[in-house]
């Protein structure tokens, strides 16, 4: 069997005395989408900042195409590049136009020239249907299309894996539908994908894998359908009922 | 004057009541100005006032070479010396920042050692201590007799002021969500990199309020620099009064002049303000 693209090994993460993670352990494949669902405070978003490095383990260890985030020797700044990150906050950079807040990493990070990076930019939003907005700034634009902005930022990188934390969680209603649908084409053209989310339809439509974590570990590893219709734990069945109506 | 001014603000009619109108008509300005307007017409019609002045900031009473510049009264003095030491300020006070919040021990330890020790210590005793004490020490150590008292109280003021900046520069950082350098980073930009092209820009327009409040203050306290015999516009008045004893003359001139000068300032930073608020 080949390497899996993302493997965690009995991850550990403390804030002081509060256990965010608790011997966690998972293996994401090339390609796969996993969608994580739990409580609040279960510690799906820690588990998803920990796959980029955002938050330090406090033990075990999270490899990425074979490479142990943890090892002195990682460029960490390397890795990142390869892992795109989409915030529940969509965290644009407001002193930057749209096709500014796509260029500036590519520029920075990936050297490209102006052309190049301008030319991704530009397709990046088309794919995310506000070609029109390149010179907007992220203020004048609505939530939904600030995620898109934001989903288009990292996929200009061209990671290998992408994780969504919470990427509809901020947004009014009418906006969850055009994030998501970004979110499910992204999925079907092979992505690898970790998405903390409660949308079911999401999950529904694009995952191979849904995960229940609860007081930070994994509870259950299954597929969507399995989840929803044959529930193995008491708590998930618990969680279930009451995110779905 | 006041009526065209007042027909200006009112393109639309808005239904405001008599008072508020009056509450939104800088009216502290009008009677400055009047005042300024007033004094300085009085000011040249008086020849003993006239001569105040004109030996403190008009004709070129010495020639005073610094840095390559020519500064030839003092008025140009205390402008050269507000904008020498802001920018020294300006650069230096950044740099401290940057160092305030950085994860580096070192960095951060010297910084705030910095920061509080010249915070501890009045600004005036610290220009005092460099004009009399570190200028002499060092002509004496580099046998360089060229280190001018101007340059000790340039960098004395620079210096001093630096730590107040870099305070001002540390909340502008601060202010900054952390999700910014969360994105930053997580598009793989080093901390160098997340700093300089998404935290810096953004931290460095919202304190160019407070920014721009220390250059007003930084005119006020050139003044601080009359003690080493910077021959500034209080230094020069000082003179005047020395030689011809008018008091009167020579310290209302002196007073007449920051006015003007801080009263400028404030237009002029205003101006900018706005034009940066305006860009984003």
């Amino acid at each position: 069997m080949s390497e899996p693209i993302i493997r965690i090994t009995d991850l550990y993460k403390y804030f002081g005395e509060v256990q965010a993670l608790r011997g966690i352990s998972l293996e994401v494949e090339s390609g796969q989408v996993v969608v994580v669902i739990g409580p609040s405070g279960s510690g799906k978003s820690t588990l998803l900042r920990c796959i980029n490095h955002l938050e330090k383990p406090t033990g075990g260890h999270v490899y990425v195409e074979g490479v142990d985030l943890e090892a002195k020797e990682t460029n960490i700044n390397k890795m990142r590049a390869e892992i795109g990150m989409v915030f529940q906050q969509f965290n644009l950079f407001p002193h930057l136009t749209a096709l500014e807040n796509i260029t500036l990493a590519q520029r920075v990070v990936r050297k490209r020239p102006k052309e190049e990076r301008e030319q991704v930019a530009r397709q990046l939003l088309e794919r995310v249907g506000i070609p029109e907005k390149a010179d907007a700034y992220p203020g004048q634009l609505s939530g939904g299309q600030q995620q898109r902005v934001a989903i288009a930022r990292a996929l200009a990188m061209n990671p290998k894996i992408m994780l969504f934390d919470e990427p509809t969680s901020a947004l009014d209603p009418e906006m969850i539908k055009e994030v998501l649908e970004v979110m499910i084409d992204l999925a079907k053209s092979g992505m690898t994908m970790v998405c903390v989310t409660h949308e079911m339809g999401f999950a529904r439509a694009a995952a191979h894998r849904l995960i229940f974590m609860d007081q930070g570990q994994i509870v259950e590893d299954t597929t969507p359908e399995d989840l929803y219709d044959n529930p193995q734990q008491e708590r998930t069945r618990l969680f279930l009922s009451k995110i779905l109506h | 004057m006041t009526e065209a001014e007042g027909g200006s603000t009112t393109t639309i009619k808005a239904r405001r009541s008599f008072g508020e109108q009056m509450r939104e008509f800088p009216w502290w300005a009008v009677i400055i100005i009047t005042f300024l307007i007033g004094a300085f017409i009085y000011m040249i019609s008086d020849p003993s006032y006239r001569n105040a002045l004109s030996f403190i900031a008009f004709p070129p009473t010495k020639t005073e070479i610094a840095f390559g510049i020519d500064v030839r009264n003092g008025l140009m003095m205390t402008l050269y010396t507000t904008v020498i030491a802001y920018l020294i300020a300006l650069i230096l006070g950044l740099v401290l920042g940057i160092m305030r919040v950085s994860r580096n021990p070192i960095l951060y330890h010297l910084s705030t050692l910095y920061v509080e020790l010249m915070r501890g210590v009045p600004m005036l005793v610290l220009i005092i201590w460099i004009g009399f004490v570190v200028v002499p020490f060092l002509r004496n150590a580099t046998g360089n007799q060229s280190i001018t008292g101007l340059q000790g109280a340039l960098i004395g003021l620079g210096f001093g002021y630096a730590a107040y900046l870099a305070e001002v520069y540390r909340s502008g950082i601060e202010s900054i969500p952390k999700g910014q350098m969360e994105a930053a980073r997580s598009l793989g930009m080093g901390y160098g990199q997340a700093m300089q092209y998404v935290i810096l820009p953004q931290a460095i327009r919202r304190v160019v309020p407070p920014l721009s409040n220390d250059l007003v203050a930084m005119l006020k306290d050139s003044a601080l620099v009359s003690v080493v015999a910077v021959p500034e516009i209080l230094q020069m008045a000082r003179l005047y009064v020395s030689r011809t004893f008018r008091a009167f003359e020579g310290y209302n001139s002196a007073a007449f002049l920051y006015l003007v000068l801080t009263l400028l300032f404030i237009i002029i930073v205003r101006m900018i303000e706005r034009r940066w608020r305006s860009s984003v």
